[in-house]
C-alpha cells in the first residue's frame, strides 16, 4: 500500500461534483502525488476519454504519462503488467465493459497470479477502470456487467463506486494498492448528480461496505448503479409504512458482509439487486453466505433482483432488462409473503 | 555464403504461395499471379539466412553481422552449450524416473539460447516462455529452480529483478507484451538512448513459432513499434507447435512479417551459436540505443518432443529428425574448435566431466527438493491479505490439527 498517494491535504475544498469529475479529479491528484502513476487506454489522451474521466490529463502531465494507446485491449492491459513489473502504477481503462474479454486472458492468466507464481517476489499495483452497466441507450457490448467474472479470480481485487465521493477516494485508493483493482465505474451515474465533495474528509477504506439506508423490515444488498435504485425503493416503501436498509457493498472481491450479516440478523429479511445475470452472479454468493451465517435470524429465503439470463438485450428494451424500482419492491413483498 | 551450405530448407522454402492459389483457382491464375508479382509475397526475395559457422564447421563472413570471436568466447559458448544439453538430457530422464511431472525439452534449441543469452548485457531484461532454460542459464538463475517448476514444488519462485529473467510463461505470447510494457518503463526511466553503454537496456522477448499466431504476440509487435520500445522479439523457430508444422502458422518466413509492422526482421541459423550471438546483440545494441524494436527468427528444429507427454512419431518424419542431426549446434562447434586448435582432448574431457558433476547435482538436488507445506497455496494471492483468505487459511489450519499429529 502506497502510504504516499493517501495522503490528504489539510486545506478544506467543497466542489459539487458528478462522478466523472471526481473521478477525474482523484486521478489527477494520484498523478500529483507520486509519478510513478500511468494513465493508459484508448482516446484517453487529447480526447479525455470517451466519456471524459481523463480530461486534461494529458495536457497537464503530458504524454509519458497518459499514454493514447493503440486499439487493443490485450495489448493494453498486457503492457500494463510490464510496466508494473518495472516499478509504475498502471491505470487503465477499457473504454466499455464488453470490450474487456479480449483482455480477459491478460488479466485472468496474468494480471490476477503474477504474483503467486512469483512466490511474492513480483507485485502488480495496477487499476483497472471499466465504465459499466447499461442504461444509456448503447448498442450491444456497450452496458455489461461482468463483475462477477473478475470476482471469481483470485488474485483480483473488484471494487465499484456509487457516488461522487466514493468515486474520488476509491480510485486513490484503489490506485495505491499494491495488489491489482479491477474498478468498476457506473457509467449511467457519471453525468447525473452532482455531490458535495470536501477532499479533506477522512474517506472509508477501500474494502469496506457501508449502511447508507438505516432501516428494520428488510434489508436491501446491492452496489454500483443499483444503489440509486434500491435508495429510491426504500423511499417508496417507506411511504407505504415499511423500512428498507439499504447496504452498499462497495467492494465485490473481498466480500464485506459484516454489515450485511449484522442488519439481516436485525430485520430477518434480504433481497440482493444487482443489474448482472442472476445466475451465478453476485447474489448467488451473497445469498448462500447469508444463508450460513443468518440461517436462524431469516424469516424469508434470501431473494435476488437481477437482469434475465439473456444477451444483453437491444437498448429500447434494456429497461424492461435492467431491475428497477418496481422489481425490487415486488421481491420485497415476496419476501414479507413467506 | 555458400548457397549449398545453407540448404533449401534452411531458407525456410515449403509450398509456393502462389502455384497454391493458381492451382485452386484455374480460372484467374494469371491475375493472381500478376498481383503477387507486384505486391508480394513471394519467397524468391528472401535475404540470405545469417550463419557465420556452417553445419560442417567451416567460418563464414557476414557484410553485416560478421565479428572476431576469441578464444575464450568460442569455448564458453561450447561450454555452455555442453551444460544445458546436459541439463536439458538429465531432467528428462527425472522425468522418466518420475521426479518430474513435466519436462518442456530444449534439445536441437542450445545455439538459439546460449547465442542469444550471452549476448546479453547484465542489465538487459528477459521474458522467457517455458522452454528457456539457456537462457535462464546465462542469466544466473539456478536450474534448480527451473526444475521446481516441472516438479511442482512452486511456479517460478526466483527473483526476476535479481537475475533480470522473468517468470517462465505458460500461455504462450503472453510475456511479449508484458516485454514492451517494460521497455516502455525502461524508456521512461531514462536506460534507452542514453549513450552510456553502461546505463542503456533493452528488453528481450522469447517465444515460439506456435506463439507467432497469437493476438497477444501481434499486439506486441503494434505496440513495440508505435512507441519504439527497446524490444528485441526473439522467436525460436523450432518447425513444430506440438504437433502442428510451421506451415500451419505462416505462409511467408516468420521473420517477414516484422516488415508489416514497421521495424526490421532477420532470420538468423538457429543452430549456429556465432551467428545467432552476432545477430541477438546488434539488435539488442539496436533497442538499447533507442531505435526500438528488432524481431529476430532464429530458425532451429526440435529435436526433441515438445515436451515428455509428447511423441513425435506420430506427426513428423524421422528423416527429418534424422536431418536436423547433421546440424547438431554442439558438433558443428567442436568440428570448429578443434581444426583450428583451440580445444584438446583434455579441455573435452575437462567440460565433459563438468557436465557429470551438474547431472549430480541436479539429480540429488531434484529428489531432495521438499514439497512445500500443504498451507503454502494460500501465501502470496495478495500484497495485502483479505479477510476472506486469511479465515479460510485459518479453517484449513485447523482442519489440520483436528487429525492426530497432522499439523498443516
Amino acid at each position: 500500500m502506497s502510504e504516499q498517494l493517501l495522503e490528504r491535504p489539510a486545506e478544506r475544498v467543497v466542489e459539487r461534483v458528478t462522478l466523472a469529475k471526481a473521478l477525474n479529479a482523484g486521478l489527477r491528484r494520484a498523478m500529483e502525488a507520486d509519478d510513478k502513476v500511468l494513465v493508459m487506454g484508448e482516446d484517453v489522451g487529447k480526447l479525455g476519454g470517451v466519456f471524459r474521466i481523463t480530461d486534461g490529463l494529458q495536457k497537464d502531465f503530458g504524454e509519458d504519462r497518459v499514454i493514447d494507446s493503440p486499439l487493443a485491449e490485450s495489448g493494453i492491459v498486457g503492457t500494463a503488467v510490464g510496466l508494473a513489473l518495472r516499478g509504475y502504477r498502471p491505470v487503465v481503462e477499457i473504454q466499455f465493459d464488453g470490450f474487456v474479454y479480449p483482455a480477459y486472458d491478460q488479466i485472468v492468466c496474468q494480471v490476477a497470479k503474477m504474483r503467486y507464481r512469483s512466490g511474492g517476489n513480483l507485485t502488480m499495483p495496477m487499476v483497472i477502470r471499466i465504465p459499466y452497466g447499461g442504461g444509456i441507450g448503447a448498442v450491444e457490448h456497450h452496458s455489461e456487467s461482468p463483475e462477477a467474472q473478475f470476482a471469481h479470480t483470485p488474485g483480483l481485487k473488484v471494487v465499484t463506486c456509487s457516488n461522487p465521493v466514493d468515486g474520488y477516494w476509491m480510485i486513490q485508493q484503489a490506485i495505491a494498492s499494491d495488489d491489482p483493482v479491477i474498478f468498476l465505474e457506473p457509467k449511467r451515474q457519471y453525468h447525473a448528480d452532482k455531490v458535495d465533495l470536501d477532499t479533506s474528509a477522512t474517506p472509508d477504506p477501500l474494502f469496506a461496505s457501508r449502511v447508507v439506508r438505516s432501516g428494520s423490515d428488510a434489508t436491501l444488498v446491492t452496489y454500483g448503479p443499483q444503489v440509486k435504485v434500491a435508495l429510491a425503493a426504500a423511499e417508496a416503501a417507506a411511504a407505504e409504512g415499511r423500512s428498507l436498509e439499504v447496504i452498499d457493498l462497495r467492494t465485490l472481491s473481498p466480500l464485506d458482509l459484516g454489515p450485511v450479516y449484522d442488519s439481516v440478523r436485525r430485520t430477518g429479511r434480504a433481497v440482493v439487486t444487482h443489474e448482472a445475470h442472476v445466475n451465478l452472479g453476485m447474489g448467488a454468493e451473497i445469498a448462500a453466505r447469508i444463508s450460513e451465517e443468518c440461517f436462524y435470524s431469516l424469516e424469508a429465503p434470501v431473494l435476488r433482483v437481477g437482469g434475465y439470463d439473456t444477451p444483453y438485450p437491444a437498448s429500447r428494451i434494456e429497461e424492461e432488462f435492467l431491475p428497477d424500482l418496481d422489481r425490487v419492491l415486488d421481491a420485497v413483498d415476496r419476501s414479507f409473503d413467506h | 555464403m555458400s548457397q549449398q551450405l545453407t540448404g533449401p530448407d534452411l531458407a525456410g522454402e515449403g509450398p509456393d504461395p502462389r502455384t497454391t492459389t493458381a492451382s485452386s483457382d484455374g480460372s484467374t491464375s494469371g491475375s493472381t499471379q500478376a498481383f503477387e508479382e507486384v505486391f508480394g509475397p513471394t519467397r524468391d526475395n528472401e535475404p540470405e539466412l545469417v550463419q557465420l559457422l556452417t553445419p560442417e564447421g567451416e567460418r563464414q563472413h557476414h557484410p553485416l553481422f560478421d565479428q572476431d570471436f576469441s578464444a575464450d568466447m568460442l569455448r564458453g559458448f561450447y561450454r555452455d552449450m555442453v551444460l544445458v544439453r546436459r541439463l536439458d538430457t538429465e531432467a528428462t530422464a527425472l522425468q522418466r524416473h518420475g521426479e518430474l511431472g513435466l519436462w518442456a525439452q530444449l534439445l536441437g534449441q542450445e545455439a538459439a539460447q546460449i547465442g542469444a543469452g550471452r549476448a546479453l548485457r547484465a542489465q538487459d531484461h528477459v521474458f522467457p516462455t517455458y522452454r528457456e532454460h539457456g537462457v535462464a542459464w546465462c542469466k544466473g538463475v539456478d536450474p534448480l529452480r527451473l526444475l521446481a517448476i516441472f516438479r511442482g514444488v512452486d511456479q517460478g519462485a526466483w527473483d526476476p529483478e535479481a537475475h533480470h529473467f522473468g517468470l517462465y510463461t505458460i500461455v504462450i505470447g503472453a510475456q511479449t507484451l508484458h516485454a514492451v510494457g517494460y521497455g516502455m518503463g525502461m524508456q521512461r526511466d531514462g536506460v534507452v538512448g542514453t549513450g552510456d553503454p553502461d546505463r542503456d537496456a533493452a528488453v528481450i522477448a522469447h517465444f515460439g513459432d506456435g506463439a507467432s499466431s497469437q493476438g497477444d504476440v501481434n499486439e506486441a509487435f503494434i505496440f513495440a513499434a508505435s512507441y519504439n520500445a527497446p524490444v528485441v522479439f526473439f522467436c525460436q523457430n523450432n518447425q513444430w507447435a506440438i504437433s502442428e508444422p510451421i506451415e500451419r502458422q505462416s505462409r511467408i518466413p516468420l521473420y517477414q512479417r516484422a516488415n508489416g509492422f514497421g521495424f526490421p526482421g532477420v532470420r538468423v541459423d538457429g543452430n549456429d551459436v556465432l551467428a545467432t550471438y552476432a545477430v541477438t546483440q546488434a539488435a539488442l545494441q539496436r533497442a538499447r540505443e533507442g531505435q526500438g524494436p528488432t524481431f529476430v527468427e532464429a530458425y532451429t528444429y526440435r529435436m526433441g518432443a515438445h515436451t515428455t507427454t509428447d511423441d513425435p512419431t506420430r506427426y513428423r518424419l524421422n528423416d527429418d529428425v534424422e536431418r536436423w542431426k547433421l546440424r547438431d549446434p554442439i558438433k558443428r562447434l567442436e568440428v570448429y574448435l578443434r581444426r583450428n586448435g583451440l580445444v584438446d582432448d583434455a579441455w573435452l574431457a575437462e567440460v565433459g566431466e563438468e557436465a557429470n558433476e551438474l547431472g549430480r547435482t541436479l539429480r540429488e538436488g531434484c529428489k531432495s527438493m521438499p514439497d512445500p507445506k500443504p498451507d503454502a497455496m494460500f501465501a502470496h494471492v495478495y500484497a495485502e491479505e483479505t479477510e476472506e483468505l486469511r479465515a479460510q487459511r485459518e479453517g484449513f489450519a485447523a482442519y489440520h490439527a483436528s487429525f492426530e499429529g497432522g499439523a498443516a
